[in-house]
């Protein structure tokens, strides 16, 4: 088992330098730092000195792979790919381009991207489990086939339209929940729950009708047909045994995006004023930070693939026939 | 000439596109092989419903794809000028609801705009809603308004109506003469439910779409029916505007991605060794990264590059296109991993069976093994995946746009109008109209789009016949 996950983490290196790479070549070869420097400045009258000035200022005057002019190990050191993206590796995301520490950043605001992905995952998980399994206990009847009906209705509303709408009239007209902000501790809970919940109902469409397939395909097999020749009741096959099985499918599905929910939601966040991941990604996206986006690029990957390991290690967890070697 | 063509990228990309579904639809109809699970998608009632709205959103998309620049009144006869503006045959067509432009905020079917002015009254200063310009103007008082609605509300029923019984009529006309039956026939046949396709779900659908067209047209003529925007633009223009957005951004991509997903799946797959490493290796990288975070990187570079170079586009409208053109090809170059997952799968299947095996004992080429052997046989999840994906992109067009790093500013999409408008719900009193109109219409495409995925995915996939 350790064997296996050592293998994996080394595994993951070469990927997360590929990704190392594309984001070097995207933000450094294709985009190169004097059209950076000539966006944050505006377009129209721009001297060279003036983009020197912000190279400078923001590390960006170096060579990018080799620094001709350096001596011994420095030549690779103190170039824009050691300093800016290898460092990554260590998670030294340096400056933002407003002078903030990235990492400091980043730390201070994946509690707040929790508070809202936590909940949403986990709440989320269990009405869509809730309905897909009411789906299939009414399967073939009227209320299966409107379910579904529903669950693609719901599923063709635009994410955005669920925020729009619970804001509009839960928090403006109905003055139920704050429209927007965050807050530390047992405070925060009111500024939570409104995310949390048009979060959830926008999730539901698709889920419920994807665990609903993955019921249907399980009931479908043999010991479902045995469970029922020995006389159990319709309930019990379904909450006990397929409900079981069910499970290790949705389970080693929902723990890749486990690590993930530390990013946050980019749109809930952004909307509702959370201080997290999400919206700081939005923020640096729409200044056009490259500095945080090429960290959150890093950041991201990194989990997915901690994601990907810790699904291997749920498998052999969940279902005993699988053997990680 | 009065007016100059103009073809820009998104459109001979369209077309391109348009004409290879026709070269589709002629293959496969004299091959029954090919042709049976379509028949399958023609019996499903809901599939069918869906198709005739989509048809109705491609019609339109592909009005708004013929652009063109008209001709500037005056300068000289043999050095004719054109408009800097580009122009479509649908706003040809629609030229009435284009050039109505009012003031500001006006809400839906309203005679006044929505805010407050300073009226010259007879002389006297008033503060009052002024008249809107074009909105309501035949009528000279707000008494009215309310019979002039409900006038043509019915005015328009009354037409959608009739138009949609002669349709009926024509259709039945032409297919019991096919089928050479009494047209009351006919109709008793296809009422009861007995035709090899879902008459009643498709004339019920064609109808509702014509009366609701009349109806809207009636009012569209003398009124704004959905309101219009802040600098006085009909909203329903921009909607309809907004169509061949959404479809580019469907379409497109899915054009981007498959060369990818099919060529490198099945290669990875069907070589298998270093190939299916490297492959493997791509994928694996494309898939780590956050897929918003990615197209958010490029799109910056991309509008860089765009900055950077204004020289190479003549028009406003062509440096828009160029970015839609963009979007679409990085949100097809970061979707293509799970496809090509799919597809390597069941390459790495279909390789060990024997048709594969004593077609590679005869010596035949790979390539000709791949595209006879391999890709007909992967062709279903292929074409389940296009119509899967379609919805999400239309969706998806329209968080990137509040994102930043969706079409450009300029460009008419829902996205942008539900980013333009979802700070003016705080207004008093609230202007919804905008967003309220870019999700009805962005609803009715995405749910057509998914009901008809579902009756393609039922059609073609093996797994889920009988059972839905």
């Amino acid at each position: 088992m350790m064997a296996y996950i050592l293998r994996r983490l080394l595994y993951a290196i070469p990927i997360l330098i590929g990704v190392n790479l594309l984001t070097f070549t995207l933000f450094f070869v294709v985009n190169t730092p004097d059209d950076m420097a000539r966006l944050h400045l505006g377009v129209k009258r721009v001297t060279p000195e003036a983009i020197q000035r912000w190279k400078i200022e923001h590390g960006y005057d170096k060579s990018l792979l080799l620094n001709t002019r350096a001596a011994g190990t420095s030549k690779v050191t103190d170039t824009i790919f050691f300093q800016h993206s290898a460092a990554m590796f260590a998670f030294e995301f340096g400056k933002s381009d407003d002078g903030r520490n990235i990492g400091n950043e980043i730390r201070n605001r994946m509690g707040p991207s929790l508070a809202i992905a936590l909940p949403v995952f986990v709440i989320g998980l269990m009405v869509n489990i809730t309905f897909a399994l009411l789906m299939v206990f009414f399967r073939s009847t009227y209320l299966d086939v409107w379910g579904v009906v529903l669950c693609v209705v719901l599923m063709s509303i635009s994410g955005l339209f669920y925020i729009i709408a619970g804001q509009y009239f839960i928090a403006r007209l109905w003055n139920l929940l704050p429209i927007s902000g965050f807050a530390g501790g047992i405070d925060g809970l009111k500024f939570i729950l409104l995310p949390v919940l048009v979060s959830i109902v926008g999730g539901i469409g698709s889920g419920a009708r994807w665990y609903r397939t993955i019921f249907l395909e399980e009931i479908g097999k043999d010991y479902v047909r045995t469970a029922r020749a020995k006389g159990l009741t319709e309930t019990r096959v379904l909450f006990r045994h397929v409900l079981k099985n069910g499970m290790i499918p949705i389970l080693t599905g929902a723990v890749v995006v486990l690590p993930l929910l530390f990013m946050g939601s980019l749109i809930t966040e952004s909307f509702f004023g959370i201080p997290g991941l999400g919206s700081y990604t939005i923020d640096a996206i729409q200044s056009q930070d490259f500095a945080i986006v090429r960290a959150m690029v890093f950041l991201g990957s990194f989990l997915y693939i901690v994601g990907l390991i810790l699904t291997d290690i749920s498998y052999s967890w969940a279902d005993p026939r699988v053997r990680l070697q | 000439m009065s007016l100059q063509p103009v073809m820009l990228w998104t459109d001979a990309l369209i077309f391109l596109l348009l004409a290879g579904m026709l070269g589709f639809v002629w293959m496969i109809r004299r091959r029954e092989h090919l042709l049976a699970p379509w028949r399958r998608v023609g019996q499903s009632p809901m599939a069918m419903g869906s198709v005739v709205l989509l048809l109705v959103f491609v019609v339109i998309g592909l009005l708004d794809s013929l652009h063109y620049r008209p001709r500037l009144q005056g300068g000289a006869p043999d050095k004719p000028q054109y408009a800097v503006e580009v122009l479509s045959a649908f706003d040809a067509l629609v030229s009435g609801l284009r050039m109505r432009q009012e003031k500001t905020y006006s809400a839906p079917l309203a005679m006044h705009l929505y805010a407050k002015e300073f009226i010259d009254r007879g002389g006297v200063q008033v503060r009052d809603y002024p008249r809107l310009q074009f909105g309501g103007a035949q009528l000279a008082d707000a008494s009215g308004h309310r019979a002039d609605i409900a006038r043509r509300t019915l005015a328009g029923g009354l037409y959608g109506v009739l138009m949609s019984i002669a349709a009926t009529v024509l259709l039945g006309l032409w297919q019991a003469r096919r089928r050479q039956l009494k047209l009351a026939a006919w109709l008793a046949a296809g009422w009861r439910g007995q035709l090899n396709w879902p008459m009643r779900t498709v004339v019920a659908m064609v109808s509702a779409l014509l009366i609701l067209g009349c109806i809207t047209a009636n009012l569209a003529a003398a009124y704004h029916v959905f309101g219009t925007d802040k600098v006085g633009q009909d909203v329903l223009y921009i909607s309809l505007k907004s169509i061949r957005t959404g479809l580019v951004i469907g379409t497109l991509t899915t054009l981007v991605t498959l060369p990818l997903a099919i060529g490198l799946g099945i290669a990875a797959g069907y070589f298998r060794g270093w190939a299916d490493d490297v492959i493997q290796y791509i994928y694996t990288v494309l898939n780590s990264i956050p897929g918003v975070l990615l197209i958010a990187a490029s799109v910056l570079i991309v509008q860089v590059y765009i900055e950077s170079n204004p020289a190479l586009f003549d028009t406003a409208a062509a440096r828009a296109d160029i970015r839609l053109l963009a979007l679409c090809l990085i949100m097809g170059v970061t979707s293509w991993t799970g496809l090509a997952r799919l597809l390597r799968g069941e390459a790495l299947k279909l390789r060990t069976l024997d048709y594969v095996e004593a077609a590679r004992a005869f010596g035949v080429a790979h390539g000709r093994i791949i595209t006879r052997h391999i890709f007909p046989n992967v062709f279903h999840l292929v074409l389940i995946s296009i119509v899967l994906d379609f919805s999400g992109l239309v969706l998806a067009e329209a968080v990137l746009s509040y994102v930043g790093v969706g079409v450009d500013p300029s460009m008419y999409s829902w996205g942008n109008m539900i980013n333009g408008a979802r700070l003016e719900l705080a207004r008093e009193p609230t202007v919804w109209w905008q967003l309220g109109a870019a999700f009805v219409f962005m609803f009715a495409l995405v749910l057509a789009a998914n009901l008809f995925a579902d009756g393609v995915r039922d059609a073609f996939d093996p797994r889920t016949g009988g059972r839905r």
